[in-house]
């Protein structure tokens, strides 16, 4: 099963309620993946401070923040927030040199998310004890995307967990099982990129930022997954600027976008757009088959 | 294509022929009250158990905000108005019971349906209809994927279009689309009938278009009657089986 809700604000005035409006829209497919949930925020500046890069990391050492700051540059001051499996470390550098930095000073670390205005937590549970834990309620910003789980296909780990955030602001959350992904992770090992697992949704992100880093854009990559991948999919990835919704051609996988002029929203089912604001007077749709459907800030 | 286009709005579409209920009216005789559950101060497992051994003959649903199995597995001839928008498997199994959606409805809408009468206002999400045996199922907007799929008895009537792989291996009933239908129409399909008012994407493997004889148009006007919609009948096209997926092949059997 697992659920999937997504929710791009058009409108500032609504950027202080959005981690209200995520909290309520996770209530809503709390049923559809009861053993973990992920969330991913965009545009929150305490969680992500302006000028600042910010890595998620599991199974982080305690005294990460001294470890960090010690192989950084000048040894700038770093950010250390934990919220259940996930930390989140912030400091003032690219996001590359803070993975690096990250990587270096804790190698058994895994990172599991990346931006310079995007934080990532991940972790194992009942969704809606995870949305306090991560304090969904106190999140602000415009865009926000979070997933929960049944796990099929591997085990119920932090790891395992959606979203999947492999190039730097990008997420990518997957209902669904890709069929060939053994094949597709053999051809992107060979182009030289990096694999952290065996599970089926990273190799999605990774072909996704792959493209992204080709210089294509977000629907062009989708539209070059579509070809790629073979299996069951409904897929919400994000950008630093870009929000998309793609499903394969049976579209088993459920998925209802909600389109008004306040704000785009996509989740797994109605219920959890019930609350929004406005929903009545909202262009709601079923994304059809093999479609990609792209909104950009 | 896209297989929710905006809502049809159909006036004067009741199923029972009387003049619409509102709210309930205390000074009515007890049978004529409208019973009227809010889910949210009750769930749907009260709602359905109440439905299932009525007090009343006519309910009135409230906030119902995407909510699953609202008011499945009826079996009394009771009505059902409900204000909002369900969720999956709505009216699942319904038989003998009379429900109406003033809303959409998410997956498997009226699935299994025996008898009775199943409208909703707004669109359907996938496999509307699927598996039914009987009644008579309204949808004034759009039905997305797989409506109709394995039907076997029941009537289906939407208002807008359909979604790729509708009728897919459809064995009896009627599914009249007044729109569109998407690809692979009556996939596999054995002898329900289908009617279409507008294009096809493609046509499923073994579904062909079938001349529309005075009997069809008669039956495709008392089905449209029923719905609450005057297209006229001259409007549509009937396809069905080709009939030549029926029987193993014995000449073929070298090649399994």
């Amino acid at each position: 099963m697992c659920g999937i809700i997504g929710l791009h604000l058009r409108d500032p005035e609504l950027y202080p309620q959005l981690g209200r409006l995520l909290d309520t829209m996770l209530c809503g497919v709390t049923e559809r993946g009861p053993d973990s949930a992920g969330i991913a925020v965009y545009g929150d500046p305490e969680r992500n401070p302006p000028g600042e890069a910010a890595v998620s990391v599991l199974s982080a050492p305690g005294d990460l923040a001294d470890l960090v700051s010690a192989v950084l540059p000048g040894t700038p001051p770093v950010g250390v927030d934990r919220a259940g499996a996930t930390t989140v470390v912030t400091a003032p550098v690219s996001p590359e040199a803070l993975i690096t930095a990250v990587s270096a000073a804790a190698p058994d670390a895994r990172v599991v998310g990346s931006g310079s205005d995007l934080v990532v937590y991940k972790d194992v549970g009942r969704p809606d004890d995870l949305a306090a834990t991560y304090r969904l309620r106190d999140v602000s910003g415009w865009q926000g995307l979070a997933h929960t789980r049944m796990a099929t296909e591997s085990a119920i780990t932090p790891e395992g967990c959606h979203p999947f955030s492999v190039g730097t602001d990008q997420c990518l959350v997957h209902n669904g099982s890709f069929s060939n992904h053994a094949t597709v992770r053999r051809d992107l090992r060979r182009q030289g990129v990096e694999f952290d697992s065996e599970n089926d949704t990273e190799v999605g992100a990774r072909f996704v930022a792959a493209r992204l880093a080709e210089g294509d854009d977000l629907e062009k990559a989708l539209r070059l997954l579509g070809e790629t991948f073979d299996g069951f999919y409904t897929l919400l990835v994000t950008t630093a600027d870009g929000f998309a919704v793609v499903r394969d051609e049976i579209a088993c996988k459920p998925a209802i976008v909600a389109e008004h002029p306040r704000w785009v929203a996509m989740a797994s089912e109605f219920r959890a757009l019930a609350e929004l604001p406005g929903i009545g007077e909202a262009h709601i749709f079923e994304p059809a088959p093999g479609q990609v459907y792209a909104w950009t800030r | 294509m896209d297989a929710v286009s905006p809502v049809t709005t159909l006036e004067g579409a009741r199923l029972d022929g009387r003049a619409d209920d509102d709210r309930a009216t205390g000074d009515r005789a007890a049978g004529d009250v409208v019973r009227t559950i809010d889910l949210h101060e009750a769930d749907v497992r009260t709602l359905n158990a109440e439905l299932h051994a009525p007090r009343h003959r006519r309910y009135e649903v409230l906030n119902s905000q995407g909510a699953h199995a609202v008011a499945a597995g009826l079996r009394e001839e009771i009505e059902v108005r409900v204000r909002g928008h369900v969720g999956y498997y709505c009216a699942g199994m319904n038989e003998a019971a009379h429900v109406v959606v003033d809303g959409s409805a998410g997956t498997g809408l009226a699935e299994n349906m025996m008898s009775g009468s199943v409208r909703v206002r707004g669109d359907a999400s996938q496999s509307a209809g699927a598996t039914g045996r009987g009644g008579l199922l309204v949808v004034e907007g759009s039905a997305s994927m797989r409506c109709g799929i394995s039907m076997k008895g029941i009537d289906i009537v939407v208002g807008g279009s359909v979604g790729p792989m509708s009728a897919f291996m459809a064995q009896a009933g009627r599914l009249v689309v007044c729109g569109d239908a998407g690809d692979g129409l009556g996939d596999s399909i054995y002898e329900a009938r289908l009617y279409v008012r507008g294009g096809i994407g493609t046509l499923g493997a073994d579904c062909v278009e079938k001349p529309l004889r005075e009997e069809h148009h008669a039956e495709l006007a008392q089905l449209l009657a029923a719905a609450g919609l005057d297209h006229a009948t001259s409007e549509f096209r009937r396809y069905g089986s080709a009939r030549s997926l029926y029987h193993f092949t014995t000449e073929h059997a070298g090649s399994y």
